[in-house]
C-alpha cells in the first residue's frame, strides 16, 4: 500500500485502467476549454470595469450596441457542447457501460455491499455462479451462499479484498443488501451506485498491477468513511496462484477462511 | 388611504379575465395535479418494477367503490346547483344545495371508513405489501382532500350569510372556486376508482 | 372590500397585529428575511463544526468542543451521527430555510409589490399564513436536534432505504419539509396571481423589472416542481410509519437480520421524486439572484440592462427546461445509455440559455459609467463566482466524466460556487441595495467594502480547492478522510479549506455590525438614493401601508438610464413627461 502519494495527490489520481484514459482524456478537454472561457470573459469583465468606470467626463452611453462577438462566441460554445456530447460523452458512456467483449472471456466477480464492507463472490474453476440467498446471509457467509445448491462448491468469498488479474477484463455484478452505496475505484475510473433490489454491472481491466483503494461514494450511514476496500490487480500466475488457494478442498461448509482487512 | 385597495378581488381582470381568487384556485389545482401526478407515476413505476401484481377487483369491493363514485358524481352536481342558485340570488336554495353536497361527501367518507374497516377486519394493511400501500395513500390522500373540502363547504353553509350581505360578488366568487376544487377532488377519484378498482 | 378596512384601521392596529401577524407585504418580507439571514447563520454554524473534523480528524474541538451532549461529542471529539446530523441539517437548513425564504419570501414579498406598482399582495391573509407556517416547519427542524437520537441523518437528499432505516429526525425533517413545501406552494400562489392581476397601469409584461420576471418564473418552478416531493415526502412517511414499502425492495437484510417488511418498492423511486424537485430547485436558488443583479448593474451602470429581452426570454427557456434535467443526478444508478444520453442533451441545452443571461449582465456593463458601491461589488463578483459554478457543472453533466466526479468533492465546490458566492452574494447585494428602502437609512459603505473583499477572498479559498479534491476521487460525506490514502493525500487542502471557512466567519462581523449599526447610525435618506427607475424607488423611505402615494402608473420600461435629451441620468418609470 505503500507509498501511496505515488497513486493519489491533487488532482486526478494515478490511471490504471484501459477506458480511463478516455475519461481523463474528456476531464482534461473539458477544463481546458473552461479555462479558456473564463479567462476570455474574465479579461472582458476586468477590462470592462476599469474602461467604464464612473469619472468626470465620462458619461454612459444609453444606445443599444449590438455586440456580434459574444453572438459568435455562444453559438462557438453552443457548438462545442455538442460536439463534446456526441463525440465524447454519449459513445464513451455507452462503451462504459456496455461490456466490449463476450462474457466468457472476462472474469466473473459479484459484490454484495452491506453497512460498512464490500464482499466478493467469485464463481470458483466452473465459472458459475452458486445461488445465493437473503435467508443465508450471516456474519460467516456475508453474502448468503447456499454450498448446497449446484455450482456452489467451487465459489470463493472475500471480505474487501477483490483480488483480479491484471490485462483481464473483469465484469462485477453490484447487489447490495441493505442500503445504496457506490461502489467507486478511483484508480480505474470506476463508480457506480451499488442500489439493492436492482443489480447493476460495471467492468474494467487493469494495465497495471498493484494494491488499491475501493471507496464507498454514497452516504451509507455511521460508517460510510471506512467501507474502504481494496482491489489487488495480480499477474495472471498470481491470481492463479491465490484462486487455487482460495478454493475450498472439499464440496461442503463450513465457509471458506475469510480475508479480513487490511494489507 | 385610498390606494391600498387591492384590485380585482370581485371584478375580473380585463386582460386575464379572472379574479384574484379564481387564478389562484387554478394555480393551486394545478400544483395539486403535479401532487397526484407524481403519486400515479409513482404507482406506474411500482407495477411496472414487479412481475405480479394484484388485480384491484378481487381484493377491493368494487360495488361500494362504484357506490362512492356515483355519490361523488351528484355531489359536484349539487355542488354547481349551489353555485347556480347564487348567482339567481336565491340563497336558501344556495344553503339547501350546499347541505345536500356536503351531506354526499360525508356519506362518501362513511362508505370508504367501511371499506378500510374491511380491509383491516381481515389483516390487509399499508404494510400488507405494495398494492395495498399505494391503495391506502392514495385513497386516504384523496380522503383527506374530501374533509378539506367539507371543512371549507361548511364554512361557507354557516358562516357565509354576512358576506353575502355585504358582498354578494365576491362571495359567488368563492363559492365557485370552492366548486372549482370539488370538481377537482371528484376527478381525482374518477382516476382512482378504475387505476385501483379495476385495473 | 374587506381586505381594505384591515387596511385603513393599520394605523391603530396592536403591536402584535402590526409586526408579529402582520398582513403587510413589507412586514412579512422582513420577517422572512430576518428569519433567513438567522437560519443562514445557523446552517453556516453547522458547517464549521463539521470543518474542524474534517481538518483535524478525531481531535477534540477547543473551547467549546465539551458545551455538546455526549450524544453529539465525546471529551470533545465528534461522533459520526453526529457529522450525519450536521452535514445533512446544513443541507436542509441552507436551501429550504435559509436562501430560498430569503430570495423569495424577503426580497420576494418586499419588492414584488412595490416594483408593480401594487398596494400588496393579492392575497395578505394566504402570505401572512405562508410565513407561520415556514416558520412552523423551521421549528420542527430544529427542535429534531434535541430528539434522543438527533436530528435526521442521512444527507439533504434523504435517500432511502438509508432514510428509511434512520432515527426518528428523519420523520421530524419529513414533517419539517411538509410545512415548508405548504408555505412555499402558498406563496408561489400568491406571487403569481400578484404579478398576473396587480401591475399598475401601463405596466406591461415587457415593462417588468427583471427581478420581477425571475420571481414570476421561480413561483412557477416552486408551484409545480414541489408538489412530486411532498408526494415523495408522504410515501416515506408512509414507509416510516406504516410499514410500507415503496422505496424498499425485498429481500433487504440489515445488519445480519432479514427486514420484516413486505418488499416490492424501489429506491430509485425516491431519486426520481426528489430530483424532479430538486432541480428545479436550483432555479429557485439562482433566478432571484440573477434578477437582483440586474436591478444592481443597471443602476450602477447608469445604463438599460443589454439584451433585456433575451435575458426574458431565457429565463423562460430556463423554467420550461428545469423540468426535465433532473435524471443527470443519477446517471450511476444504473440508467440505459439512451436515458442518459437524453438526459445529457437536456442539460446541455440549459447552459445556452444561462450563458445568455451572463453574458447579457456582463455587457451591460460596457458604455455604463459604472459606480463601485458595495451592492455593485457584491453584484459584479456575482458574475465570475457564478460562472466558475455554472462551467464547473459541465464535467458533471456529461455522464463520462462524471463517472469519475460523481459525488465527490467537486460536486460540493460546483454547486457552492453556484448558491454560495453566487446567490449569496447576490442577496448581502440586495440587502445592501434595499436596505435604504426598507429602513429609510443607508448602510456603511467602508464596512460593507471590508465585508466584501474579506468574503471574495475567504469563499474562494473555501472552494477552489474543492475542485482538486474532487479530481482526487474524494468521496462526499466522509467523517475522516484520512480513512482514505487517496484521501489523505489531499489532507493539506482540507485544513486550508477549514482555516478559510473560520475568516470567512469573522468576515461576516463587519456586516452584522454595519446591518445593525445602519439602523441606528446611518445616514438618513430620501426616497431614491441611488437614483433608481423602478416603481419601489417612488414610494417613500420606508414605505407606508399601502405603499405608495398615489397610485403609480407606468410610462416605459424599468432602465431607462442616460436615455439623451433628459435632464439627468435616470427616468423613472412612473414619470409621465421628461423629468
Amino acid at each position: 500500500m505503500n507509498p501511496a502519494s505515488k497513486f493519489y495527490g491533487w488532482g486526478l489520481p494515478v490511471d490504471i485502467s484501459t477506458h480511463g484514459p478516455e475519461i481523463d482524456r474528456l476531464i482534461h478537454v473539458l477544463h481546458v476549454f473552461m479555462f479558456l472561457l473564463f479567462a476570455g470573459w474574465f479579461v472582458f469583465l476586468v477590462l470592462a470595469l476599469v474602461r467604464f468606470r464612473k469619472r468626470p467626463g465620462h458619461a454612459a452611453v444609453y444606445k443599444e450596441q449590438h455586440f456580434k462577438t459574444p453572438t459568435y462566441v455562444e453559438v462557438g460554445v453552443a457548438l462545442f457542447e455538442i460536439v463534446l456530447l456526441f463525440a465524447f460523452s454519449i459513445p464513451l458512456f455507452y462503451r462504459i457501460r456496455n461490456i466490449p467483449f463476450p462474457q466468457q472471456d472476462a472474469l466473473q466477480v459479484r459484490v454484495v455491499a452491506e453497512q460498512f464492507a464490500w464482499n466478493f463472490h467469485y464463481p470458483g474453476s466452473d465459472g458459475i455462479f452458486g445461488q445465493t440467498k437473503p435467508s443465508l446471509m450471516s456474519p460467516s457467509n456475508p453474502v448468503g451462499l447456499d454450498r448446497n445448491s449446484p455450482n456452489a462448491a467451487d465459489d470463493i468469498t472475500t471480505i474487501n479484498q477483490l483480488h483480479v488479474p491484471v490485462n483481464r477484463p473483469v465484469s462485477v455484478e453490484l447487489a447490495s443488501k441493505d442500503v445504496i452505496h457506490s461502489f467507486a475505484i478511483p484508480v480505474l475510473r470506476v463508480k457506480q451506485d451499488v442500489i439493492p433490489g436492482t443489480p447493476s454491472r460495471v467492468w474494467f481491466q487493469a494495465k497495471q498491477t498493484g494494491n488499491f483503494e475501493i471507496a464507498c461514494a454514497q452516504l451509507c450511514g455511521l460508517g460510510h468513511y471506512r467501507m474502504r476496500g481494496f482491489i489487488m490487480i495480480k499477474t495472471e500466475d498470481e491470481y492463479n496462484n491465490w484462486l487455487a488457494k482460495m478454493t475450498p478442498v472439499k464440496p461442503a461448509p463450513p465457509a471458506p477462511a475469510v480475508t479480513q482487512g487490511a494489507t | 388611504m385610498s390606494t391600498a385597495v387591492i384590485r380585482y378581488i370581485d371584478k375580473p381582470h380585463p386582460v386575464t379575465g379572472v379574479t384574484n381568487a379564481k387564478l389562484g384556485t387554478w394555480c393551486f389545482l394545478a400544483s395539486e395535479v403535479m401532487l397526484f401526478g407524481a403519486l400515479f407515476s409513482a404507482y406506474v413505476l411500482l407495477r411496472t418494477g414487479v412481475s405480479e401484481w394484484p388485480h384491484g377487483s378481487q381484493f377491493l369491493n368494487v360495488p361500494l367503490a362504484t357506490l362512492n363514485t356515483l355519490i361523488l358524481i351528484t355531489s359536484s352536481v349539487t355542488m354547481v346547483m349551489s353555485w347556480a342558485s347564487l348567482m339567481l340570488k336565491q340563497f336558501g336554495k344556495y344553503r339547501l344545495y350546499l347541505a345536500i353536497t356536503i351531506l354526499l361527501a360525508l356519506a362518501f367518507l362513511v362508505v370508504k371508513g367501511f371499506e378500510y374497516g374491511h380491509k383491516f377486519e381481515h389483516h390487509h394493511f399499508p404494510s400488507t405489501n405494495t398494492f395495498y400501500a399505494i391503495y391506502f395513500t392514495l385513497t386516504g390522500l384523496h380522503g383527506l382532500h374530501v374533509i378539506g373540502g367539507v371543512v371549507v363547504n361548511a364554512y361557507f353553509l354557516f358562516f357565509g350569510k354576512r358576506m353575502w350581505e355585504t358582498h354578494p360578488e365576491q362571495f359567488a366568487g368563492r363559492i365557485e372556486c370552492a366548486g372549482l376544487y370539488w370538481h377537482f377532488v371528484d376527478l381525482v377519484w374518477i382516476f382512482l376508482f378504475p387505476v385501483l378498482y379495476l385495473l | 372590500m374587506k381586505e381594505h378596512s384591515s387596511h385603513s384601521h393599520s394605523a391603530s392596529l396592536p403591536f402584535w397585529r402590526k409586526y408579529i401577524f402582520s398582513l403587510d407585504h413589507k412586514v412579512i418580507g422582513v420577517q422572512y428575511a430576518v428569519t433567513g439571514l438567522l437560519f443562514l447563520l445557523f446552517g453556516f454554524t453547522l458547517i464549521m463544526l463539521i470543518r474542524w473534523q474534517l481538518a483535524y480528524p478525531g481531535q477534540p474541538l477547543p473551547v467549546i468542543g465539551h458545551l455538546f451532549s455526549e450524544k453529539m461529542m465525546v471529551g470533545g471529539i465528534m461522533l459520526p451521527e453526529f457529522y450525519n446530523q450536521l452535514g445533512a441539517m446544513h443541507g436542509t437548513i441552507m436551501v429550504f430555510l435559509g436562501v430560498v425564504p430569503l430570495a423569495v419570501g424577503g426580497f420576494g414579498n418586499y419588492l414584488v409589490p412595490l416594483q408593480i406598482g401594487a398596494p400588496d399582495m393579492a392575497f395578505p391573509k394566504l402570505n401572512m399564513m405562508s410565513y407561520w407556517v415556514y416558520f412552523m416547519g423551521g421549528l420542527i427542524m430544529l427542535a429534531s436536534f434535541f430528539l434522543p437520537e438527533g436530528a435526521a441523518q442521512s444527507g439533504w437528499t434523504s435517500y432511502p432505504p438509508l432514510a428509511n432505516l434512520a432515527s426518528s429526525g428523519q420523520t421530524f425533517w419529513l414533517l419539517g419539509m411538509v410545512f415548508l413545501i405548504t408555505s412555499s406552494l402558498l406563496g408561489s400562489v400568491n406571487f403569481i396571481v400578484t404579478i398576473a392581476q396587480l401591475r399598475a397601469d401601463g405596466l406591461s409584461f415587457f415593462r417588468l423589472p427583471f427581478f420581477v420576471w425571475a420571481q414570476f418564473i421561480t413561483s412557477f418552478l416552486l408551484l409545480l416542481a414541489f408538489p412530486p416531493l411532498e408526494a415523495a415526502g408522504v410515501l416515506q412517511l408512509m414507509d416510516r410509519l406504516a410499514g410500507t414499502s415503496f422505496f424498499m425492495p425485498s429481500g433487504l437484510v440489515v445488519a445480519g437480520e432479514q427486514l420484516a417488511v413486505s418488499g416490492g418498492g424501489n429506491p430509485v423511486l425516491w431519486q426520481h421524486l426528489f430530483w424532479f424537485l430538486a432541480h428545479p430547485e436550483v432555479y429557485v436558488l439562482i433566478l432571484p439572484a440573477m434578477g437582483i443583479v440586474a436591478e444592481i448593474l443597471a443602476c450602477n451602470t447608469r445604463k438599460p440592462i443589454y439584451g433585456y429581452r433575451s435575458m426574458v426570454y431565457s429565463v423562460v427557456a430556463i423554467g420550461f427546461l428545469s423540468f426535465v434535467v433532473w435524471a443527470h443526478h443519477m446517471f450511476l444508478t444504473g440508467m440505459g445509455t439512451k436515458m442518459s444520453g437524453f438526459f445529457q442533451i437536456t442539460t446541455m441545452m440549459i447552459s445556452v440559455p444561462s450563458v445568455i443571461i451572463l453574458t447579457a449582465l456582463a455587457l451591460s456593463l460596457w458604455g455604463g459609467s459604472i459606480r463601485f458601491n458595495t451592492p455593485m461589488l457584491f453584484a459584479i463578483a456575482f458574475l465570475p463566482m457564478f460562472g466558475i459554478g455554472g462551467l464547473t457543472g459541465l464535467p458533471l453533466g456529461l455522464a463520462a466524466s462524471d463517472v469519475h466526479l460523481h459525488d465527490t468533492y467537486y460536486v460540493i465546490g460546483h454547486f457552492h460556487y453556484v448558491v454560495a458566492p453566487g446567490t449569496i452574494f447576490a442577496l448581502f447585494a440586495g440587502v445592501y441595495h434595499w436596505f435604504p428602502k426598507v429602513t429609510g437609512r443607508k448602510m456603511s459603505e467602508v464596512l460593507g467594502k471590508i465585508h466584501f473583499f474579506f468574503s471574495l477572498i475567504f469563499i474562494n479559498g473555501v472552494f477552489m480547492p474543492m475542485f482538486l479534491m474532487g479530481l482526487a476521487g474524494v468521496s462526499r460525506r466522509l467523517y475522516d478522510p484520512t480513512q482514505y490514502a487517496h484521501a489523505g493525500s489531499t489532507q493539506p487542502l482540507n485544513v486550508f479549506v477549514s482555516i478559510c471557512a473560520w475568516l470567512l466567519a469573522l468576515a461576516q462581523i463587519p456586516f452584522v455590525l454595519n446591518f445593525f449599526g445602519s439602523l441606528i447610525f446611518g445616514k438618513k435618506v430620501d426616497r431614491n438614493p441611488w437614483e433608481a427607475t423602478t416603481l419601489e424607488w417612488a414610494a417613500p423611505s420606508p414605505p407606508p401601508h399601502g405603499n405608495f402615494d398615489e397610485v403609480p402608473a407606468v410610462y416605459r420600461g424599468p432602465y431607462e438610464y442616460s436615455v439623451p435629451g433628459q435632464a439627468r441620468d435616470f427616468w423613472p418609470q412612473h414619470m409621465a413627461k421628461e423629468n
